[in-house]
């Protein structure tokens, strides 16, 4: 069993890699891009600024990105006492400061976590969340995402969220421009074998960084519904939210989408059914995650 | 330099950087718990400054549950006296338990129980009362981590050296009040 620094760590040391991917990906489609410009050079500068530039800014901001996205407000201890006192409580069992509260207008429940490191955090839930879970389970939810803080699970998660899509974004640029551009590809034949990676490595690369967003967040949410009723000493809590996000008629968050989904604490944008989608899910089957908490 | 001289120094440089490190380790698990400490005090005093507000509070609605009161009133004066952990942990008991049976009795007074500011009191003291048990909860997790590293082998030698010694867990309740309660009719 890892612990939870041995955890920290390697999720600081994903992060990393994350970027580097990140740095090497920007700069092989910018290489590319750059030759069938005839600007090899030019391609790997523009490149490399976009992707410091993405970097830095999904480190430092990528949690306000995540925030604004679902339709995320500042929530006060006053409108909220309960919601308040419940993360004040869990943040003392962890041991850490205090996150900064968010309330997302919707009927369904579900909460996330975001941010860069425990001091920089935010948690934000769903009002149908404060509405429809009684205390013992808000706890459970609060906890889970507590631990995602504690674990450093956030900082890994918001990053894959912006340079993931960063990569989707650019890659669909660059496919467009090679099918739509222009015709004379026979001009040297050196030039034409880069299309084709440059082709092969557009379409490959936001399938990859998919699969890497699904790889990373399934584990995870385990790890965290151990770490919170570790925390709560209580995971009848948890189990009981789960149920009642599994037997809830709102599953959809609106404001939710497929670069958000996998913050969540569990799947915003459907239900879980068939082979292919369990596939492709960013969350363990929710049946799945109920059980192991009732065996702890 | 003669390469016998470098079996001596690693071996000696290794050892003093393992003494250094682990030394800092005990210090600074030593100092999680004392900080731990300080949250439950936190939490335990903004308690206290609740109390004599939800005591008006009650009073106006349901005067004559004087022994209700003067339990509370005892139980906090006990726990304000409290020097060491051991009576301190004793007279939390106390207080947690006579905040129960006065919130037990507000059930019984519709007009009370919908008052504003008393749910609004009610909310703060559970809430208080749930910071509590989560601050004893990290307290005694940081006491575990600190005991189990100071009795293994071989931090042991650092801690017998150094005087660290085993810290107390701040516990919940005494053998006595474990007891089933008795139901008085």
């Amino acid at each position: 069993m890892q612990t939870v620094y041995e955890r920290i760590n390697q999720n600081k040391t994903s992060s990393v890699i994350l970027i580097v991917l990140f740095f090497i990906i920007i700069s092989a489609l910018g290489y590319l891009f750059g030759v069938y410009f005839r600007f090899p050079i030019f391609g790997l500068a523009f490149a490399f600024i976009i992707s410091t530039a993405m970097a830095l800014f999904s480190f430092y901001d990528g949690d306000s990105v995540a925030l604004s996205l679902s339709g995320a407000k500042a929530a006060t201890k006053k409108q909220y006492p309960e919601f308040y006192n419940t993360v004040e409580g869990l943040s003392i069992a962890a041991g850490l400061q205090m996150p900064k509260l968010y309330v997302i207008e919707e009927n369904s429940i579900n909460a996330f976590a975001t941010g860069r490191d425990p001091k920089h955090a935010s948690l934000a839930v769903t009002t149908g969340a404060l509405k429809k879970l009684k205390r013992v389970e808000l706890e459970g939810v609060v906890g889970h995402e507590m631990s995602h803080i504690k674990n450093y699970d956030i900082r890994m998660m918001m990053l894959v969220m912006v340079l993931v899509g960063v990569i989707a974004m650019l890659s669909d640029m660059m496919l467009r421009t090679f099918m739509y551009g222009r015709g004379d590809r026979d001009r040297d034949k050196g030039g034409g074998i880069l299309i084709i990676v440059g082709l092969a490595l557009a379409i490959l690369a936001p399938i990859i960084a998919q699969l890497i967003k699904f790889a990373i967040s399934r584990k995870r949410e385990f790890l965290a519904d151990a770490d919170g009723a570790l925390l709560t000493r209580y995971p009848a809590g948890l189990a009981s939210a789960l149920t009642k996000i599994k037997n809830d008629d709102d599953k959809i968050v609106d404001a939710a989408n497929k670069a958000t989904a996998h913050l969540f604490i569990e799947n915003p944008l459907r239900a879980h059914e068939g082979w292919l989608n369990s596939l492709f899910d960013t969350h363990p089957p929710i049946d799945a995650r109920i059980k192991a908490l009732k065996a702890m | 330099m003669n390469p016998l001289y470098w079996i001596i120094i690693v071996p000696v440089a290794v050892i003093i950087l393992w003494f250094v490190v682990t030394y800092n380790r005990l210090i600074s698990l030593r100092t999680r718990i004392d900080n731990a400490w300080s949250q439950i005090d936190v939490q335990l005093k903004r308690r206290y400054d609740l109390i004599p507000n939800l005591i008006e509070t009650v009073k106006g609605y349901a005067k004559h549950e004087k022994s209700v009161f003067e339990e509370v009133t005892k139980a906090r004066t006990a726990w304000s006296k409290a020097k060491d952990m051991k009576t301190m942990a004793k007279a939390d008991n106390m207080l947690s338990g006579a905040l129960k049976s006065l919130f037990a009795v507000a059930e019984n007074y519709p007009t009370l129980k919908a008052n504003e500011n008393f749910m609004q009191l009610q909310e703060e003291l559970k809430s208080t009362e749930d910071k509590i048990a989560y601050s004893r909860q990290f307290y005694n997790d940081n006491v575990m981590n600190f005991n189990q590293s100071i009795m293994s082998v071989p931090t042991n030698i650092i801690a017998n050296w150094f005087k660290f010694t085993v810290r107390e867990y701040f516990k919940t309740e005494s053998a006595e009040e474990k007891k089933p309660v008795k139901v008085k009719f």
